[in-house]
């Protein structure tokens, strides 16, 4: 991806000076940079976007004031949230309270560490790519209980708690659909699993893992607390959940985590069932990472039309669906696939 | 060299943070170090190329097992001062289990066991060995029938963890979803005509 022709000729001599470790520490954080400032960026436009969709589904217009077309909304959002007073509650446990927006953040971005995005560009192309994703995403839900407990409020423990429960019935549930990718794929690794895919549109796992898709889809909206999984925050019961004391940019960094979680979902979603950057059609037109965006742009859509399409979901309805629906569809497709590996049915499982 | 620096920073986040779970006093804050105790614990398991054995341990303690433990300790209502109380009276009983704990590990460290003229030393893998394929073959081909016995005795604690908490009480009340998709709008309606009250 980047190698060191492109460091500028007067530079090359403090470069040789450096240790072999500082290099390869500054190679990886430039790296680690053209991921993240990008996804940055894409956050900040997605927000606009969940803005301006839900208000054209709604027959409003949407943020339209600040730039053209209201284009420079988010920019307007962010200078507001950075100049706010951050406000810390009396008797909150002051160090957790403003370490739980961080313990958030972090997995948020380490998760893209392992993201593919074309069969050579990919941060770290470690074996167990798809366990790492997972571990990942589950040291999540630290931020939030912690948030909760830390801002001494009723409100804010609640939403805590609930988040809590449904991530951990959730995370079965995509757990067991992520083996069944696994089954077919033969590996942990994603660009593996991706390549495993190629060769037209019938060979994506969509179409062996159907079930399996919805339920790893449905589950990563409520592994974000997005609507109607949105529980955890609801503004109609507990003012904003988990998060009702935060201001400036601690909130900020927690409603960041969270888009970058809805993009990062999306993204799996294209690459483990639709074939990340592979072409439908290879015949007609070649892979590239611009179909890995296209499909995951369309899933981020999927996700605010959700929003604006369904209402909440009851606390004990969440749990009933997770536990009684989601994860006996998920076990019991995985028998299916045991069966269909065995005779290595079809292209998928050959 | 740096996985030594690696190594050392971790061990001693370990060590330390290990020691903090048993002196904190708020309980939530000593789960909270065990949490980074199991994660501090992931890292240094990963610098021995135990790369499926480190993710599962964030994956399933650090993700799962602790959420669950602090969901509980968050709701307990603990009063520190009177759990303070019993140090003494409860500190014969606490030194003789850390002695025989402590014999029990020295046993064991100190045993054949763990020296390296009984086995060869293990060698490092390249990057490209996949130790989760390694480890899976071992699971289901040599060691199959304990695999086996181990998930049974997982599946009874399930049951019984289930059945311990299935008690009736009498006060609870319960929804049926079924019942609440098949209702009509016949059954919780009645529209009732009423004269008009103008005069």
């Amino acid at each position: 991806m980047i190698g060191e022709s492109w460091i500028p000729e007067f530079l090359m001599p403090i470069w040789e000076w450096l240790h072999e470790y500082v290099q390869y520490t500054i190679f990886s954080g430039v790296k680690a940079l053209i991921i993240l400032l990008p996804l940055f960026i894409v956050v900040a436009y997605y927000t606009y976007a969940e803005r301006k969709v839900i208000g054209y589904m709604q027959v409003r217009k949407g943020p339209n004031r600040v730039g053209p077309k209201g284009l420079l909304q988010p920019f307007a959002d962010m200078f507001k949230l950075m100049f706010k007073e951050i406000i810390i509650p009396t008797n909150s446990n002051r160090y957790l309270f403003i370490i739980a927006p961080i313990i958030t953040f972090a997995p948020a971005m380490a998760a893209w560490a392992v993201i593919p995005f074309t069969d050579t560009l990919v941060f770290a192309d470690i074996n167990a790519g798809l366990l790492y994703i997972l571990a990942m995403t589950s040291v999540g839900v630290y931020g939030v209980i912690i948030a909760g407990w830390a801002s001494n409020s009723k409100y804010a423990l609640l939403g805590a708690m609930r988040s809590a429960a449904q991530i951990v019935a959730y995370e079965i549930a995509m757990g067991f659909a992520l083996v069944g990718v696994l089954m077919v794929g033969g590996s942990l690794n994603l660009g593996e699993i991706v390549a495993k895919q190629s060769g037209g549109i019938g060979h994506w796992f969509f179409i062996p893992l159907l079930p399996l898709f919805f339920v790893y889809l449905i589950s990563g909206v409520a592994e974000t607390n997005r609507a109607p999984f949105d529980v955890a925050e609801g503004e109609s019961e507990i003012v904003a959940g988990f998060h009702v004391e935060y201001s400036g940019m601690t909130f900020a960094v927690f409603f960041l985590a969270e888009y970058a979680n809805m993009i990062l979902i999306a993204m799996l979603c294209s690459l483990l069932f639709f074939g990340g950057w592979l072409s439908p059609v290879p015949e007609l037109a070649g892979d590239s990472i611009g179909w890995l965006f296209g499909k995951t742009a369309f899933f981020m859509l999927l996700l605010l039309w959700f929003r604006a399409t369904f209402p909440r979901y009851r606390y004990d309805q969440i749990m009933r669906l997770g536990w009684k629906v989601l994860l006996p569809v998920t076990i019991f497709w995985l028998a299916v696939e045991g069966v269909a590996v065995y005779f290595k049915i079809g292209p998928w499982f050959g | 060299m740096i996985e030594t620096i690696i190594f050392y920073v971790f061990a001693v986040t370990t060590v330390v943070s290990a020691c903090a779970v048993v002196t904190v006093r708020n309980p939530v804050h000593a789960a909270l170090f065990l949490v980074l105790t199991f994660f501090t614990s992931a890292v240094i398991w990963m610098t021995l190329e135990a790369e499926f054995l480190a993710i599962s341990l964030v994956l399933v303690y650090v993700g799962a097992v602790m959420v669950l433990f602090i969901f509980v300790v968050m709701m307990l209502d603990i009063n520190v001062a009177r759990m303070r109380e019993g140090f003494v009276r409860h500190l014969p009983l606490g030194l003789a289990v850390a002695v025989i704990m402590l014999g029990i590990m020295l046993s064991v460290v100190t045993s054949d066991v763990f020296f390296m003229d009984v086995g060869s030393e293990p060698v490092a893998r390249a990057a490209d060995y996949s130790n989760t394929k390694a480890l899976g073959g071992v699971l289901y081909t040599d060691y199959v029938f304990a695999f086996e016995i181990a998930a049974v005795i997982l599946l009874v604690a399930i049951i019984a963890a289930i059945s311990l908490t299935l008690r009736k009480r009498g006060k609870t009340k319960y929804q049926s979803p079924a019942a609440q998709i098949s209702v009509r709008k016949a059954d919780r309606l009645r529209i009732v005509k009423m004269p008009s009250s103008e005069e």
